[in-house]
């Protein structure tokens, strides 16, 4: 069974200051294969894939390649054994043109030939159908295409295993049939492929086998045909999925009250177009739609995020202006962004900071909140919210995304929003915290908080949601309530009445 | 389709195009000023003049720009070139030779950018910090050196000081009738030498376009490959070695040392960066334009004096003016770029 292992990680430990990441994991690779590392946020994915890259040096285990022990130090020796990365993040220099970004750091030859790398680079981009110009600079191409280069850059290098991390967060369909594609070829040529993702049918589409880490431990090895999703799910969590059927239960008690909190007409940002919306107290509702069209653009204006230029805005039937987030919060209105890393954490303070940021921000910072006022508040919720946390000094950066997602939450719990926009809450985050935070939408609802709720998976929108605006192209295109809400009315809304492919 | 591919211009990458608004700006600035105040901007002296006067200056803004597009800062430079000037005066007024001040001068350099970049590439201290602390570390050995301005009575460095290079075609006829040739010092020429160098490394070399990437996003340098801290470390040693040139050719232009030479260098420096193009978030920037960032500022306190303001604040006052309004102009430019890029 392992004669044909290109590579092997075995009793691999790794001790983080408090917290061990990763104990006396085992991990094999086989030549041609798309192997899927899968597991909760803080399961040890990052840990392991990091200790591999040599981003982290390993405190214990050893690691082969094709039967040969090697040691890995810097992300230097990952490549010069054959191992590369993409990253979920871009690691590019967008300042540099495509083709530089290519071949940067692999070329011995102290004088750079730039006609010859721009035509070894070109002819790549077309193999690999890769829409981008060599001589482009990177900073100019969607986030896809860069991406995307980021992988023709691991191709190029003859490597032997390739680690995606994350690579489909931030690509649409298209972009994604057109990554798998290229992993097939990828696999055929014998190459072997870790994958690191949340989306579970991504899994089942492209994957041969599955290894499933849960607390820093290894839970096992699977083949893909022997581990039904459900399962799959099931061995992520470490028990069995009864609180799914608790969710089911929440699900009849959708509904809807009469009073409307919130209310705008024709309400248009830098960002948006002009688009009409209300919502109800204690309502959960939703904005669906592909990437960019323009879901998340809405809701920032609707807390003022970016720049508003033009509307009315009723909030409780009274004429109210939100021109910057200040205003909207004092109306009421909480945002939780959807890159937590860029607008949501402050990453070197800690967990209690973190958490009476916006609640400070709202008191105005001439009345300081009292650091034992602070700590009650950071103890309530990281119980109630249950967040895995060393203490409450922790720098929120050291938290897995889960948990750092649940404290920008507390954020906005603390300052008792009447209407809380989530955008894609949820995203990047483990089944069981999805599920807690699915659950704690629902209460909030119920205790005459609205929602407003975005997510790319639509399953999870059906879930809660109980009224769905459905954008395409910038433009409210239906609203989806009761009957119509499920996932087939919901694609044909999405696609529209004709043929979405005219473009 | 492969067609119009290959006859499309690719659009500039942002640092050609900082580097073309002011090579521009400059371009009609000086035309502007031949217009309005005629004299001595007619006469390609003018030109001659600015690079004399400031060939250290360009030097050192060289060093200084590889720094800044590495992501990083250096203040010590002003500072360095003021010890280096002070060092071989003494040596040469001791009987010292030529080539062993050349010798003092780059080796005080690169010890200065050697410690530098150790300290801010291996144990990772802030580099506005260390590269402070050089600077007063510099001044204070210039001044226990000589509290008194020295000049140097050196037979050989005066023959090589009077050394110029005349251009007759571009000399000019005085009043007397006498037809005056352009002259231009020895010091420009090493540092037009210094920008070439310096452009071909940054655009041709691996080492230059790694300067590139680790200003741009550092992390990413790493992952892809990039010896970060070896290359950080360089561009230290590369602005310490270009601040010993620099002394030299201060001292070359000046013929003497003072406790007090190229105060306030390290900020002109800068500014000549800047104005040049080079973003001071890093990955951004080119020598050629710092070139010209340089004789942008010179032109704009030429045209200060020109109009009759001889008062030496209306100097700074301009050049802080200029620099603003080039990063105001940068900030523009840029953001616009990103907002295309969105819609």
């Amino acid at each position: 069974m392992q004669d044909n292992a290109l590579l092997q990680m075995r009793k691999i430990n790794k001790i983080f200051p408090g917290v061990k990441a990763l104990s006396e994991v085992d991990f094999t690779l086989r030549e041609g294969e798309i192997h899927a590392l899968m597991g909760e946020n803080g399961a040890g994915k990052s840990t392991l894939i990091k200790v591999l890259t040599g981003v982290y040096q390993m405190d214990g285990g050893e690691i082969t390649v094709n039967g040969e022990k090697i040691v890995i130090h810097s992300p230097q020796d990952a490549q010069k054994h054959g191992i590369s990365t993409v990253y979920q993040e871009i690691t590019l220099c967008p300042n540099l043109t495509v083709a530089e970004n290519m071949f940067i750091g692999r070329e011995h030859n102290p004088l750079v030939n730039k006609k010859a790398r721009e035509k070894k680079a070109d002819k790549l981009l077309e193999e690999l159908g890769i829409p981008a110009r060599s001589t482009q600079q990177l900073g100019s191409c969607s986030l896809a295409v860069q991406q995307m280069v980021a992988i023709a850059r691991a191709v190029d290098s003859r490597c032997k295993v390739l680690i995606l991390d994350e690579p489909t967060s931030s690509l649409d369909d298209k972009e994604v049939n057109m990554l798998f594609k290229l992993m097939r070829d990828l696999k055929s040529q014998g190459v072997g492929i870790i994958f690191v993702t949340h989306f579970l049918e991504q899994v089942y589409e492209v994957c041969d086998r599955i290894t499933v880490l849960r607390n820093g431990e290894l839970v096992g090895e699977y083949l893909i045909e022997d581990l039904p999703q459900v399962e799959l799910v099931a061995k992520m969590i470490g028990k069995e999925l009864d609180e799914l059927g608790a969710l089911t239960y929440f699900e009849e008690e959708k509904k809807e009250s009469g009073e409307v909190f919130y209310e705008a007409a024709s309400l248009s940002s830098s960002d948006a177009l002009p688009f009409d919306f209300k919502i109800h107290k204690g309502e959960v509702n939703g904005f669906t739609g592909l990437l960019g069209s323009g879901r998340s653009e809405s809701v920032r204006a609707i807390f003022g995020a970016d720049k508003v230029t033009g509307g009315k805005v009723k909030i409780k039937g009274e004429d109210v202006k939100i021109t910057k987030p200040l205003d909207a919060m004092k109306h009421g209105i909480g945002y939780l962004a959807e890159d937590r890393k860029r607008d949501g954490i402050i990453a070197e303070l800690s967990v209690r900071e973190n958490i009476i940021l916006a609640l400070q921000v709202m008191k105005g910072f001439f009345k300081p909140i009292s650091r034992s006022e602070a700590e009650a508040f950071a103890d309530e919720y990281i119980k109630v919210l249950n967040i895995k946390t060393a203490s409450k000094d922790t720098p929120i950066g050291s938290l897995s995304g889960g948990n750092q997602q649940k404290v920008i939450l507390a954020r906005w719990l603390l300052t008792h929003p009447d209407y809380l926009i989530l955008d894609e809450p949820t995203r990047g985050i483990d089944v069981g915290t999805k599920l807690e935070i699915q659950k704690l939408v629902l209460k909030l609802a119920e205790e005459g908080v609205s929602v407003t709720f975005i997510s790319s998976e639509v399953e999870e929108m059906l879930r809660t949601c109980s009224r769905l605006i459905v954008m395409r192209d910038r433009h409210i295109v239906g609203e989806l309530k009761g009957a119509d809400l499920n996932q087939t009315q919901v694609m044909k809304t999405i696609a529209g009445g004709e043929s979405e492919n005219e473009k | 389709m492969n067609n119009t591919k290959k006859f499309r211009r690719e659009p500039l990458t942002d640092t050609q195009l900082l580097m073309t608004i002011t090579i521009c700006i400059f371009v009609g600035m000086y035309l502007l000023a031949m217009l309005l105040f005629k004299g001595g901007f007619l006469h390609a002296q003018q030109v001659f003049d600015m690079l004399n006067d400031n060939a250290s200056l360009i030097i050192v803004s060289c060093g200084l720009t590889i720094v800044m597009i590495g992501g990083g800062i250096d203040i010590s430079v002003g500072a360095v070139t003021s010890l280096v000037v002070m060092s071989c005066v003494l040596y040469l007024n001791n009987g010292g030779n030529i080539f062993g001040s050349i010798r003092l001068a780059l080796v005080i350099g690169l010890a200065f950018g050697v410690v530098h970049g150790f300290l801010i590439s291996y144990l990772e201290i802030q580099p506005f910090i260390v590269t402070l602390a050089g600077m007063f570390f510099a001044r204070g050995l210039t001044t226990i050196l000589s509290v008194n301005p020295q000049k140097v009575d050196h037979d050989s460095f005066a023959a090589l000081r009077a050394m110029k290079i005349e251009i007759p075609w571009l000399g000019y006829t005085a009043k007397n009738g006498n037809l005056i040739p352009a002259r231009m010092e020895l010091g420009v020429v090493v540092a037009l030498v210094c920008v070439l160098l310096v452009f071909i490394m940054l655009t041709f070399f691996r080492l230059g376009r790694g300067f590139y990437a680790m200003g741009g996003n550092q992390q990413s340098a790493l992952m892809l490959g990039i010896n970060v801290k070896l290359t950080r470390f360089i561009s230290y040693v590369l602005s310490g070695l270009l601040s010993g040139i620099s002394g030299y050719v201060f001292m070359m232009h000046t013929g003497a040392g003072n406790a007090t030479n190229a105060a306030g260098m390290e900020m002109n420096a800068i500014a000549s960066s800047i104005i040049g193009g080079t973003l001071l978030t890093g990955g951004v920037g080119n020598v050629v334009g710092t070139l010209f960032g340089t004789l942008t500022l010179t032109t704009i306190k030429k045209i200060v004096v020109s109009s009759g303001l001889n008062d030496p604040w209306w100097q700074s006052i301009t050049t802080g003016g200029m620099l603003c309004f080039f990063i105001l102009l940068q900030s523009v430019v840029l953001s616009r770029r990103a907002k295309k890029k969105k819609a």
